[in-house]
C-alpha cells in the first residue's frame, strides 16, 4: 500500500482572485450599468468566484473523474427544478 | 479472480479508498448531503425569480435598501474563513499540529463574526422598518422611498423572500460555525494526524459549500 501525497493549490492566490472579483462585483452593482449589461457581468463574475471554491478549495480538481460526475449530478437537475419552477411565470 | 489478483488499495488520510469512485465513504457521504443542499437552495433561487420578476408587486432596488458595504465586507469575512480552512487541512496533512489548530481557530472565528454582522444587519433592516411581512409604516426606509418618490407599498414579497434566503443560509453558517467548534476541540485534544485527518476534509468541504452559496445568493439578493 502506498500514502498518496496531496499537491496543496496556491490557496493565497485564489483567495486573492476571490476578493478581487468581489470588489469588481460590488463596484459593477454600483457603477449605474444598465441592468442589460450588469446581470450577465454579475452572473459572470458568480460563476467564476463559485468556480474557484469549488475546483480550489473543495479539491474537486483532484478528485477522480468519475467521481465528478456524481458531485455534478446535480447541476442538471438544478436546471430542470429552476425551468419546472419558472412554468408558474406570470401565474 | 484471487485475491492477489485485484488492484492494489490506496491509502488516503490514513483510510482505503473506496473501490467504486475513488474516494473514502466520509466524503462520498458529505458529497452526496451537499448535492442535496445543492437541489434546497436551487429551489429557494428559482422561487425568487419567479417572485421577484414573475410577480406584479413592486421590488425596491436592494442596493438602495440593503447595506451593501457591510455585506460585501460579510462575503470577504467567509472567504477568508474559507481559506484559513483549507490552510487547516494544508497545515494537518503536512503534520503541522499548531497550523492545524490556529487555523481552525480563525475559521471559528470568522465563522462566527459571519453570524454576528448578518444578526447586525438584521437588527438596523428591522429597525429601519424592513420586516419579513413587508415594509413597516413610518419606518425609516418607508420614509426614504416616499421622498425618492417610489412605490411604497407591495413589498411584502421582498421582505419574505429577503429573509427566508438570508436566513436559511444563516442558519447553515450557524451549523457550520458550532460543527467546526467541535472539530477545534478535538484538534485540540490531538484527534487528528498527519495519516488520519478526514474529519478535517469533510467539515471543510460543508464549509466551502456554505461559502459558495453566499457568493451566489450575495449576488442575486444583494446586487442585481
Amino acid at each position: 500500500m502506498t500514502t498518496v501525497e496531496k499537491k496543496h493549490p496556491p490557496y493565497m492566490l485564489v483567495w486573492l482572485w476571490l476578493a478581487v472579483l468581489t470588489i469588481i462585483e460590488v463596484w459593477a452593482a454600483q457603477a449605474g450599468l444598465t441592468r442589460r449589461i450588469l446581470i450577465p457581468i454579475l452572473i459572470l463574475l458568480a460563476i467564476w468566484k463559485a468556480s474557484l471554491v469549488a475546483i480550489y478549495f473543495m479539491h474537486l480538481k483532484f478528485e477522480p473523474r468519475r467521481f465528478l460526475f456524481v458531485v455534478l449530478a446535480p447541476l442538471p437537475l438544478a436546471v430542470i427544478l429552476v425551468v419546472a419552477v419558472l412554468q408558474e411565470w406570470g401565474k | 479472480m484471487g485475491a492477489d489478483a485485484r488492484p492494489q488499495l490506496r491509502m488516503t488520510h490514513g483510510r482505503q479508498v473506496e473501490y467504486g469512485l475513488g474516494v473514502y465513504s466520509g466524503k462520498l457521504g458529505m458529497w452526496v448531503f451537499l448535492c442535496s443542499e445543492v437541489m434546497f437552495f436551487t429551489a429557494l433561487i428559482g422561487a425568487y425569480i419567479i417572485l421577484r420578476w414573475g410577480s406584479s408587486q413592486s421590488w425596491p432596488d436592494p442596493t438602495k435598501v440593503l447595506n451593501i458595504t457591510l455585506t460585501a465586507f460579510n462575503t470577504f469575512l467567509l472567504i477568508c474563513s474559507s481559506v484559513s480552512m483549507v490552510k487547516a487541512y494544508a497545515a494537518i496533512s503536512h503534520g503541522d499540529q499548531r497550523g492545524l489548530r490556529l487555523w481552525l481557530l480563525a475559521t471559528v472565528a470568522g465563522g462566527a463574526a459571519f453570524v454576528g454582522v448578518q444578526v447586525y444587519e438584521y437588527l438596523h433592516l428591522i429597525h429601519d422598518g424592513v420586516l419579513p411581512s413587508g415594509f413597516r409604516e413610518g419606518g425609516e426606509i418607508m420614509e426614504a422611498l416616499t421622498r425618492a418618490g417610489l412605490p411604497t407599498g407591495g413589498h411584502e414579497l421582498f421582505g419574505a423572500a429577503f429573509f427566508t434566503m438570508t436566513g436559511f443560509h444563516g442558519f447553515h453558517v450557524s451549523c457550520g460555525v458550532l460543527c467546526m467548534i467541535w472539530v477545534t476541540i478535538k484538534a485540540f485534544r490531538g484527534h487528528y494526524t498527519q495519516a488520519h485527518h478526514e474529519g478535517i476534509e469533510v467539515i471543510g468541504l460543508y464549509w466551502h459549500f456554505v461559502d459558495l452559496v453566499w457568493i451566489i445568493l450575495f449576488t442575486i439578493v444583494y446586487l442585481f
